[in-house]
């Protein structure tokens, strides 16, 4: 069993690192909005603007 | 404007109906003054790559497809470095090139997609909440992996008390089990001990107080018997304990700040830019630059940016802010107007008079600071019943240790070990925040934000509960609800030349005859403020208005019914060469749910009250309606605050629903406070619940749910009382060990923490609810 004298010590570095990990992701705002990032990738960032779409939206509405 | 630029996504994702942008905002001369070096001193930065950073509150963002929108919407302006914005608190950053772009032009492209942006200086709180936030999931993270690998440890060690196990190993456990231990004791438990002392040096003892005798009481033991080598270890109990308190203060926190997001919402009534007229001519300069005695211009549909007197013309003014009365009120010429008020109908010069600190609107803002400081404490109550208890539980420790040190000193440290253990308040403290944190949590989840936790227990204990008309069991918008027309006019052609008159007018009460169909062509129409609107259509004159302005001649108006007097009347009156024809009924329609949700909160045995600024007939109405007969109109807000504290001394716990800034005095001053989510801003700031979406109905799941988490607090407080009294005296009489006590306590706690997931519980399906259920799940949407 005296491994353990060697495993547990390790899970502890594990252990630290994880921490650090975390804080920096914390730090870095990571954790600031949670909701949006999750919408966002469901989003097209590169639809082209459909061009009849656009036709009848002008006619439609002059003011914006 | 959105589908032309490629963003149909954003019908897909977007939560709520966003708000139309004000043809008004998308002219840029009027964003042009934020390029004024005086005003951008205030809230902008200069970077060191020579850019510049600007923090922006922006009306209107509500869900996480509006950030899309803007983010997507601003990156495509050439010279914008960056723009993030957070949806939860309505804020965004951006950095810019102002070589290559001037802020006018963003705040210009933000009006376009509809959201008003703001200046937001660099304030405290934000900073501060944020910064408290982050300090807290810090914690939890540390609490939350400490616990489990103490947790581990701690399982090997209970395994090696049964099957024996090497002393070496033993001993090395410990040792490891206090270096994960101590940061989390320290570190995460460290609010609880600066609590404690804060408490302790104010003398009240609050709930940190046992809380951090609790885990430093185990602590420091636990680190002595490890270091000694003998005696119980109980770094398993104090990591849990620490966990689960941090995260019930957390979710608790995370409810405070969501709700309070937009602190400064005084400051967006405000205006930050007016047109100030000098001999020259009409600039446009920032409100920090104004000077008592200058005169602005006010346009129709702007903010009155200060307290002052009216110089020149006169207009419609809305001043709902202090009277809560929603029709524009007419002022002329030598007349007073308030700061934040709306100027509705026709421009207007006012000469300043106050500004800031010594306005009106100020004042408002004092008033309700201190009305919430005179906001009744009912924690401080269940404070006061635990710190008693760890009083109580102290002295009994050692009248215990004093015993069996004299007789029998070897046991006598494990003896009041196992009775300090035993009796750890952990299932005592955690009864409340723990049942609390689900309840808050569940509201949410129904579009019931709780700011702050006293509120459920406020809420469960109501009886009497009293709404605001306007904006709260109405919608706030005019609508017709009646009409009467003069013998042998075409109902149809009234109507049709009423909206068309209205359609030229922007007064409010112009959105009642909106989109009812083709209308005529009228010509040469005239506005008259504080009369109507008057037009020719078919070669004859029409005039629509009040009774005197639709009739000048005098013609009697025989349709109106007798009771109204003019100054009461919401009736308008159409008149065909100043002969009456038609007459309509304007009122601010109900919500369509008031009715069921009133029901509703009649069988939960609620006394329903309404208080209302507004005038007599249509509250009288609407309550008729709503079947209230206890009901109240043209009462200013001291009225109002004056029938509350009244009910108060009858003995009655009271509920206020409202929204509208002159309601915020009103809302602090109840017991518990309701503001809707559409309403105004100021007003959710100061309330202790606020209802997302325009929709009553979250308030019945409030009260119900408030009181199932009252009654499973009670449960759980009669728990752990019964659990402490039973297992004092056995831990007395040293029968327990103290790893006994440890297991003990921590089933006792875990006991209490999964009784108070019952308070989450959806009580019983619910068929209103239907709408908010099946679109609850954004994702849901988005992939169907």
């Amino acid at each position: 069993m005296n491994i353990l004298f060697v495993l547990i010590p390790l899970s502890l570095v594990l252990l630290a690192l994880a921490i650090w990990a975390f804080f920096w992701a914390v730090g870095s705002g990571q954790f600031d909005d949670l909701d949006s990032p999750g919408w966002r990738i469901l989003m097209d960032d590169d639809s082209k603007p459909p061009p009849a779409a656009e036709q009848h939206k002008r006619e439609d509405r002059p003011d914006a | 404007m959105i589908a032309s630029a490629g963003f149909t996504d954003f019908y897909r994702f977007r939560e709520s109906p966003a708000q139309r942008p004000d043809p008004d905002d998308i002219d840029i001369s009027q964003w042009t003054v934020y390029d004024r070096p005086e005003l951008q001193r205030e809230f902008v930065q200069r970077t060191e790559d020579g850019l510049c950073e600007a923090g922006l509150l922006i009306e209107g963002v509500r869900c996480a497809a509006c950030s899309w929108l803007i983010e997507r919407g601003l990156e495509r302006i050439a010279g914008l470095e960056s723009v993030e914005v957070n949806p939860s608190s309505a804020r965004a950053r951006i950095r810019w090139d102002p070589g290559q772009v001037d802020l006018s032009r963003l705040f210009a492209r933000l009006a376009e997609l509809g959201y008003r942006p703001h200046p937001a200086s660099a304030d405290a709180a934000q900073s501060s909440a944020r910064r408290e936030q982050r300090e807290a999931l810090k914690r939890l993270a540390v609490a939350g992996l400490g616990m489990m690998q103490v947790m581990m440890f701690a399982v090997a060690l209970y395994a090696g008390a049964f099957q024996g196990m090497d002393p070496a190993i033993e001993n090395f456990l410990r040792l490891v089990s206090l270096l994960v231990a101590t940061p989390v004791a320290i570190y995460s438990g460290g609010p609880f001990f600066v609590g404690a002392w804060r408490d302790l040096r104010a003398r009240t003892a609050g709930m940190d107080v046992p809380v951090a005798i609790a885990i430093g009481g185990a602590y420091t033991a636990s680190v002595w018997n490890s270091l000694s080598g003998h005696g119980e270890v109980y770094f398993d109990s104090v990591t849990m304990f620490v966990f689960f308190l941090s995260l019930g203060r957390y979710l608790e926190m995370m409810a405070r700040h969501r709700a309070g997001a937009s602190a400064d919402a005084l400051a967006r009534l405000q205006p930050t830019t007016a047109l100030r007229v000098t001999g020259a001519g009409a600039e446009r300069v920032g409100i920090a630059e104004l000077q008592p005695g200058d005169t602005v211009r006010v346009r129709p549909g702007e903010v009155i940016p200060c307290d002052g007197q009216i110089t020149s013309g006169q207009s419609g003014i809305d001043e709902s802010l202090l009277t809560g009365e929603s029709r524009p009120v007419n002022r002329i010429r030598g007349d007073a107007v308030t700061g934040g008020s709306i100027n509705v109908t026709d421009p207007i010069e006012v000469e300043v008079q106050n500004l800031g600190a010594d306005s009106v609107l100020a004042g408002i803002s004092r008033l309700l600071h201190g009305a919430q400081t005179e906001r009744p404490r009912l924690a401080r109550l269940a404070d006061q019943v635990a710190s008693r208890f760890v009083g109580g539980v102290l002295v009994i420790a050692i009248l215990v240790g004093a015993y069996w040190w004299n007789t029998a000193p070897a046991d006598a440290f494990r003896v009041v070990l196992a009775v300090l253990v035993v009796t750890c308040p952990c299932a005592l403290s955690l009864a409340t925040p723990a049942t609390l944190t689900s309840a808050i949590g569940a509201l949410a989840a129904r579009g019931m934000l709780v700011s702050r936790g006293a509120a459920i227990e406020t809420l469960a204990r109501c009886n009497r509960v009293v709404f605001d008309k306007t904006g709260t069991l109405t919608t706030g918008r005019q609508t017709v609800v009646s009409s009467r027309f003069a013998a042998g006019v075409d109902r149809g052609h009234a109507i049709a030349i009423a909206t068309a008159l209205e359609t030229h007018s922007a007064h409010p009460i112009a959105s009642a005859f909106a989109a009812t169909g083709a209308a005529p062509d009228v010509a040469d129409v005239r506005a008259v403020a504080g009369g109507g609107i008057s037009g020719t259509a078919q070669g004859k004159r029409y005039r629509l208005g009040h009774a005197a302005f639709a009739c000048p001649d005098g013609a009697a108006v025989d349709m109106l019914p007798a009771e109204t007097d003019a100054g009461e009347s919401s009736w308008i009156v159409l008149s065909e060469q100043s002969l009456p024809i038609a007459a309509f009924e304007l009122t601010d329609g109900e919500r369509a749910d008031s009715a069921a949700v009133l029901a509703d909160l009649r069988a939960l045995g609620l006394e329903l009250e309404i208080a209302s600024g507004d005038s007599a007939a249509p509250v009288a109405r609407l309550a008729r309606h709503l079947g209230i007969d206890q009901f109240h109109y043209r009462l200013t807000p001291e009225q109002k605050l004056e029938l509350i504290r009244r009910r108060q001394r009858d003995g009655d716990t009271v509920a206020v629903v409202g929204d509208g800034v002159n309601d915020a005095p009103v809302l602090a001053g109840a017991d518990v406070s309701v503001a809707m989510g559409d309403g105004t801003r100021l007003a959710q700031t100061a309330a202790d619940v606020v209802l997302l979406g325009a929709s009553l109905e979250p308030l019945v799941h409030g009260f119900e749910v408030a009181r199932r988490a009252m009654r499973i607090i009670r449960q759980n407080l009669g728990w752990a009382l019964g659990y402490n009294a039973l297992a004092l005296p056995i831990a007395a009489s040293g029968i327990v060990q103290p790893w006994m006590a440890a297991i003990g306590m921590s089933a006792s706690s875990l006991l209490v923490v999964l009784n108070a997931m019952r308070a989450g519980r959806d009580p019983r399906p619910r068929l209103i609810g239907g709408e908010r259920g099946l679109s609850g799940s954004p994702a849901h949407r988005a992939l169907t």
